[in-house]
């Protein structure tokens, strides 16, 4: 079975005709999805406006990121089950478009990233990183996170 | 002039149109409203979980809010500067949108919201500032205030649909 026919399977699938002939049930699950957004917004931006400078710089950062990661869990907790859902209704009409694998990408990678490099930095005593290491890996989080979203609208019209 | 003359007058304004019939202008906007509701509701969400005692309780109040804050409005700033073009490009669809109107209320009031909370117990933060748990109407602000995001994004999402659900 190919991954087209794959998708095409699962679009095609009971449960998903069912959910489909709901008029209401696509839009609900793409609002929850992006309320899911704003908390993972809220939770990325705590810690790379630390990294940058801009956040709560006198707490020690294990309290920041701790905090941050918790949120940034269930924020994802919230966005990739609705997101699969979405993308399960009209799942060959995403494979055909591009920016949905980037945004998926991106999305392997700032994980990937969010809890490695960015937490190892994040977490570093003040004197253990400079600056601009701790810049170019806010940077990089909030350009792949920046890039996951705009898939995500992207990808959303007819 | 009524109000609905007004609109229509400004959806026949040659600018309304341009961006109306633009190909790529109408989808940077409506990408930076979507990208900066990240930022705006995202920072205000964490501040409302301060508030209710449920996040970053070690934090003073007074540091969450301050830091955030500035953050908060700049996204405010920019939602409602790209808002009022995705509304200028198409004036009179919006106006008769029910869920556009639903969401305008819930906008002006979790601004008072935010305008109230500043106004009352905000003042006497140095008396709570270090409680996990802030007192009973700071909660009630945050509680109020994230269920007027959710409204806010409820409507937002909803505006696409009102031709699908009731024409």
């Amino acid at each position: 079975m190919t991954l087209l026919e794959f998708c095409r399977w699962i679009q095609y699938s009971a449960p998903l005709v069912e959910l489909r002939s709901s008029p209401w049930a696509f839009p609900v699950i793409a609002t929850v999805h992006l309320m899911g957004l704003a908390v993972i917004g809220g939770a990325v931006l705590l810690v790379d406006l630390r990294l940058l400078g801009f956040g709560l710089q006198r707490q020690p950062a294990a309290l920041v990121v701790r905090d941050a990661e918790k949120w940034l869990l269930r924020g994802l907790a919230v966005t990739i089950p609705t997101g699969l859902l979405l993308f399960m209704c009209f799942a060959t009409k995403y494979y055909y478009l591009w920016f949905f694998w980037v945004k998926l990408a991106a999305l392997v990678l700032v994980v990937a990233f969010t809890f490695s490099i960015r937490r190892r930095v994040a977490m570093a005593d003040a004197g253990r990183t400079s600056p601009l290491e701790r810049r170019v890996v806010a940077l990089v989080s909030l350009s792949l996170w920046t890039t996951v979203a705009l898939g995500g609208r992207y990808i959303g019209f007819p | 002039m009524s109000l609905p003359g007004l609109i229509e007058w400004l959806g026949s304004t040659p600018w309304s149109v341009a961006l109306h019939e633009s190909r790529y202008a109408f989808l940077v906007v409506l990408a930076v409203h979507v990208l900066t509701l990240a930022v705006f509701v995202g920072t205000a969400v964490m501040i409302d979980l301060r508030l209710l005692g449920i996040m970053m309780t070690r934090v003073p109040a007074s540091e969450v809010v301050s830091r955030l804050m500035p953050w908060t409005s700049a996204g405010l700033g920019v939602m409602i500067a790209s808002g009022a073009l995705l509304f200028y490009a198409a004036p009179l669809l919006r106006y008769e949108n029910i869920f556009f109107r639903l969401k305008m209320a819930a906008l002006v009031l979790a601004i008072a919201n935010a305008w109230f909370f500043h106004r009352s117990v905000y003042r006497r933060v140095a008396e709570w500032d270090l409680d996990a748990v802030p007192p009973r109407q700071a909660r009630l602000v945050g509680a109020v205030s994230l269920a007027l995001w959710a409204v806010i994004i409820t409507a937002g999402r909803m505006m696409a649909y009102q031709d699908y659900w009731f024409n």
